[in-house]
């Protein structure tokens, strides 16, 4: 019935829009919108400097939110990000202290660390059949324990190798800086490994029913221990560019991306329940909430109200279109 | 069967949890350097009716088949009114508590009405609410601060005829009030059941989004009865995201250890109860045994991380294994 109605208003449109997801149409709206506005506060906020800083900025979040997309995808969750993040810097900064093998292989450590929460999410979400939400949240505070055990609850003294500060923030190509190319590397990997790849057609079965997916033949158990390892790697990898962009790590340093990774995720159209959305979505998404994020801090809006805004917003936004169906 | 089996079978969960707890508790006091007194035991039980109350409202919503991840802020949020509301005079104080605690009433069936009338996953709209509420709580208390009416903060917080813990008391009484009857209620069937099977439950006419509601309304009133207590053992309220977080997840290790199901429909808030004292006091056997402070956040993390994989062992009992996949 309402595929009908939206056939009659959207059949005047060109193609690409009748084919692209509405969520996702939704999240460029509110992009233009949100320039708009900015726009009218400060006329510098149309500059290409200051996007390009906030594509910089952007990356971060959006390095973070690629993994958890690709968890959501499978209808779970990773809330072990605040301490992946956290982890990832930590130990990059750690393995700095330990010569020039330890400052070479300082990045792929903290990836590596990384990797190794995830596998353990992903253990006990595919092999224990554990609740993701609760496996993460524990693997999380076991995380955050060790970090507390190993910096003795301050912030570590040792400092962000010269590789990490270049990665985040040096220049490769003139004009474009580095974070924005390593998210545009990842996220190309991302669209053709769900796209392209017999993971990614899994990743978007199990999503939608994990039982038929089995019945297939595939080994969904494997592919969501992959899933959950890539999702921890990808977290540590954008703690130890946010390491290298702060040049050094702190110890509350991944709190501030729980909340908008999942946010930018759902946002871009990706179902919480699995199975749906796509990587354009989450670009979105991430770029969305990065302006809001901008445009609350240019305002000097305090941390209250930004905490109450985005709460807010994403509820809003999930009530129009992150509904469940109402039939039963 | 005879009765009391079918009742063995159904409170084995809550038996457990009472279990750990007395052997973890006789294991703490022997150890302490104090002994077992009625001190001991006073800050002991301060210090669990806290987790106590938090665990309590993480059960009423976990019942359901849900979660409920911003308790923990709404522990802080009614923490950081309290420390402006519950002072004065008699009448002034009774006010705030009411305030106080319809303010929890609120702020869980805000959490209810966008879970089950907007048909949005707990998960995800709880973590968003519970943003929400950080962020008044913040608005109420930037710096850590406030005050509190002493006489009734000290009678609640100190020990009935010099010997029982006046907090336990008041926890008694809350099961009483709150949780007995709700349980024995029509909704609190209707909670039980949506958490056991929703499909059954609505093809049944149980009025599950009443009792689904009533659930998540209620555990924002014990969580607000939670945040009450804290301000009345800190005598100042502070809105600090650690450790609401904390809260949250210390909720969820409770009722697993009170042998809730995570999945709905089995447990009850006596063993939420239980499990909350237990967590409390294995956490702090670390400090009887003169560990490092600096290790309780690892310690406390793998009790969860093994409390909660300890429900894997279900999974020896699935004869057809498509039911991995439920």
């Amino acid at each position: 019935m309402s595929e009908t109605t939206i056939g009659g208003i959207a059949g005047r449109m060109p193609k690409f829009i009748r084919r692209a997801d509405p969520a996702v149409l939704t999240a460029f709206a509110c992009i233009v919108l949100l320039l708009f506005l900015g726009s009218l506060y400060s006329r510098s906020f149309l500059s290409p400097e200051y996007l390009l800083q906030q594509l910089k900025v952007a990356s971060f979040l959006g390095i973070i939110a690629t993994g958890m997309m690709l968890v959501i995808l499978l209808g779970q969750i990773d809330l072990s990000v605040p301490w992946s993040v956290a982890t990832g810097a930590m130990m990059a900064c750690a393995a700095a202290a330990y010569g020039p093998v330890g400052v070479a292989l300082a990045v792929p450590f903290g990836i590596f660390c990384g990797v190794l929460i995830g596998i353990v999410n992903g253990v006990g979400v595919a092999y224990l059949r554990i609740p993701s939400m609760i496996i993460t949240l524990a693997t999380n505070a076991v995380a955050q324990g060790l970090m507390v055990v190993y910096t003795g609850g301050f912030s570590p003294q040792d400092s962000a190798t010269r590789a990490m500060r270049y990665l985040a923030t040096g220049f490769a190509i003139p004009g474009v800086p580095n974070a924005v190319i390593i998210w545009a590397l990842i996220g190309a990997a991302m669209v053709f490994v769900l796209t392209r790849t017999g993971f990614g057609r899994t990743v978007y079965g199990i999503g939608n029913r994990e039982r038929a997916a089995y019945l297939s033949g595939v080994d969904t158990r494997r592919v969501v221990l992959i899933a959950f390892a890539i999702s921890g790697g990808l977290s540590a990898f954008g703690g130890v560019l946010l390491a290298g962009y702060a040049s050094k790590a702190a110890q509350s340093m991944g709190d501030a991306y729980l909340l908008p990774s999942i946010a930018a995720v759902v946002l871009g159209g990706t179902s919480i329940l699995g199975g749906r959305g796509s990587y354009l979505g989450t670009v979105a998404g991430v770029i969305l909430i990065t302006l809001l994020q901008s445009i609350l801090s240019v305002m000097q809006m305090p941390e209250a109200g930004r905490q109450i805004i985005y709460g807010v917003v994403i509820v809003a936004m999930l009530l129009l279109y992150g509904r469940a169906p109402a039939s039963r | 069967m005879k009765d009391w089996r079918y009742w063995l079978a159904e409170q084995r969960g809550t038996l457990l949890a009472f279990g750990i707890f007395i052997v973890m508790f006789i294991i703490y006091t022997s150890n302490h350097p104090a002994g077992f007194t009625a001190n001991v035991v006073q800050t002991a039980s301060n210090k669990g009716v806290l987790l106590a109350f938090v665990a309590m409202a993480q059960t009423l919503v976990v019942i359901t088949a849900g979660i409920d991840l911003s308790v923990g802020m709404i522990f802080l949020l009614t923490n950081c009114l309290a420390s402006w509301l519950v002072i004065g005079t008699g009448i002034e104080t009774a006010f705030g508590v009411v305030a106080v605690l319809g303010t929890g009433l609120l702020c869980g069936a805000i959490n209810g009405a966008i879970v089950i009338y907007g048909r949005l996953q707990p998960i995800v709209a709880t973590i968003a609410t519970g943003a929400v509420y950080f962020g008044i709580a913040l608005l109420l208390r930037p710096f850590p601060g406030g005050s509190v009416n002493e006489d009734l903060a000290d009678a609640l917080t100190g020990r009935l005829f010099g010997v029982v813990p006046a907090s336990l008391v008041v926890l008694l009484a809350v099961v009483l009030v709150v949780w007995v009857p709700f349980s024995r209620s029509v909704l609190g069937r209707a909670a039980y059941a949506a958490g056991s099977s929703e499909m059954a439950a609505y093809m049944s006419g149980v009025p599950i989004r009443r009792g689904k509601f009533a659930a998540y309304a209620l555990a924002g009133l014990l969580a607000a009865i939670g945040g009450l207590f804290l301000t009345f053992f800190t005598y100042t309220g502070e809105a600090a995201y650690a450790s609401g977080n904390a809260y949250t997840l210390f909720s969820i290790a409770a009722v697993v250890l009170g042998g809730v199901s995570l999945f709905g429909g089995k447990g009850s808030a006596i063993g939420a109860i239980f499990g909350a004292l237990a967590f409390r006091t294995i956490g702090d056997l670390l400090f009887v045994f003169d560990f490092d402070p600096l290790w309780q956040p690892l310690f406390q993390g793998v009790i969860l991380l093994i409390a909660v994989s300890l429900g894997a062992f279900a999974l020896f009992r699935v004869r057809n294994r498509l039911e991995w996949f439920l």
